[in-house]
């Protein structure tokens, strides 16, 4: 019988067009990665259809299951000098490198006596413990403190940066700061609703409560 | 996967044998690079967040300074969101039992989120608004009015005198997502006139009585 003679297939084959798309879309995701931050709590929003988007300034009080409050302002220099108002009034001394800290971190859940040695953990450390969430109590109100100072800081930023827009003969766009409410599906409503007091007392009306997006139904 | 270098010139080149030169391969291993270009890829799209958060935008009442102050709203709906995800309503001003004005005391219509309950009463009481905005609409679609002039009438008619007006009020049993839900469905039904307030201490009673049924 004669053999049948197999035709012998090249093993190797051309990657160039795998190895140019793996490439291509490296580069888009490294162009369009935002680094995900570590938050130190787990708020799982509600769905809605509202399809805007969150805007870039914001003051944003998150709210866990448990109702508790944790404190953040997008603006890094906000960040840093609202953490130097606070010192002054609680009369807490912050080193320069324990604001640059500050400055780099995402939402923050203690209270300013045990926050100097939140800030000085290191990420890994800071991501084991349970923070208490930040008081709220009438007595003892620091997040109505936070709001307050944070608004006023954010203020001043403002008009510093629009002096040297202008100085600078470039045209100045104001966006003011919003306020953002990221609370958890599961959290009590009455507890949400006690923040969101501390808010309209200090004659904040007007918020953006964060949810995720949700298809609509036809 | 890509070749190896074996320095026989990269195979398939039979007829060459004969001459002396060793002809180099002008071929690169790719192997590495493209293990190295694969991980990057894995590493981005694990780290990269995609959608920024969604939002919805609310405003809140001040305090009223006292009861008196307290606005009497025609065409009023109330709802009371309460535990296990129930919704109670009553529609207009609220009269709680043995008033001294000798009206009939408020009851509580139990609703629940699914389409047949929340969607259609907020269908049905908001049926004037609705209808002038799908004409809107209707109109848009034909070009007949321009995009500017469509916001600024469908905004008119939800803030019209007789549109529906929604209060939303919770016990200390909702949940947070109860009350997100709830202004997520005022918004589908083009109810524009809503507000968060408190609930007066009658109308807890009215909603533990019902809830314990």
């Amino acid at each position: 019988m004669p053999k049948i003679k197999m035709p012998k297939a090249n093993p190797s084959l051309d990657m160039t067009p795998m190895v140019d798309l793996a490439f291509l879309l490296v580069t888009f995701f490294m162009l369009t990665a935002s680094v995900r931050v570590s938050e130190p709590v787990v708020v799982d929003t509600p769905s809605s259809t509202s399809d805007k988007l969150l805007p870039e300034n914001v003051l944003l009080v998150s709210i866990d299951k448990f109702g508790k409050a944790f404190f953040n302002i997008s603006n890094p220099q906000v960040r840093i000098s609202t953490l130097e108002r606070m010192g002054e009034q609680h009369k807490v001394q912050f080193t320069d490198e324990e604001k640059k800290r500050f400055g780099a971190m995402t939402s923050i859940g203690v209270p300013i006596a045990k926050l100097k040695e939140y800030i000085n953990l290191d990420d890994t450390q800071r991501q084991k413990i349970k923070s208490p969430g930040i008081p709220i109590d009438s007595t003892d109100n620091q997040l109505g403190e936070w709001i307050q100072f944070g608004r006023i800081e954010a203020a001043k930023q403002a008009r510093a940066e629009k002096d040297k827009a202008e100085a600078a003969g470039r045209e100045f766009k104001y966006e003011p700061m919003r306020f953002a409410i990221k609370a958890d599906g599961a959290a009590n409503y009455i507890a949400v609703q006690d923040i969101i007091k501390i808010f309209t007392k200090k004659d904040i009306y007007r918020f953006n409560l964060i949810t995720n997006l949700e298809q609509a139904e036809e | 996967m890509a070749e190896v270098n074996t320095g026989d010139g990269g195979g398939g080149h039979g007829k060459h044998e004969k001459k002396r030169a060793k002809k180099l391969s002008t071929r690169i291993d790719m192997t590495p690079m493209v293990d190295l270009a694969f991980l990057l890829l894995t590493f981005f799209v694990m780290t990269s967040t995609f959608n920024k958060a969604k939002t919805m935008e609310i405003n809140f009442p001040a305090e009223p300074k006292s009861d008196e102050e307290r606005q009497k709203v025609n065409n009023a709906l109330t709802f009371i969101m309460s535990k296990d995800n129930s919704i109670y309503y009553y529609y207009g001003e609220f009269f709680p039992a043995n008033n001294k004005d000798g009206k009939p005391a408020t009851e509580l219509t139990k609703t629940d989120f699914s389409k047949d309950g929340l969607h259609k009463l907020l269908l049905d009481k908001n049926k004037g608004t609705v209808e002038e905005i799908n004409k809107l609409t209707e109109q848009l679609k034909t070009r007949a009015i321009a995009d500017s002039t469509y916001k600024r009438l469908a905004i008119n008619a939800k803030g019209n005198k007789a549109a529906l007006t929604v209060l939303i009020k919770a016990d200390d049993k909702a949940v947070y997502k109860n009350v997100i839900d709830l202004i997520d469905e005022l918004n589908v039904c083009q109810v524009g006139k809503y507000a968060v307030v408190d609930m007066m201490p009658a109308e807890f009673d009215l909603v533990t009585a019902a809830g314990s049924k």
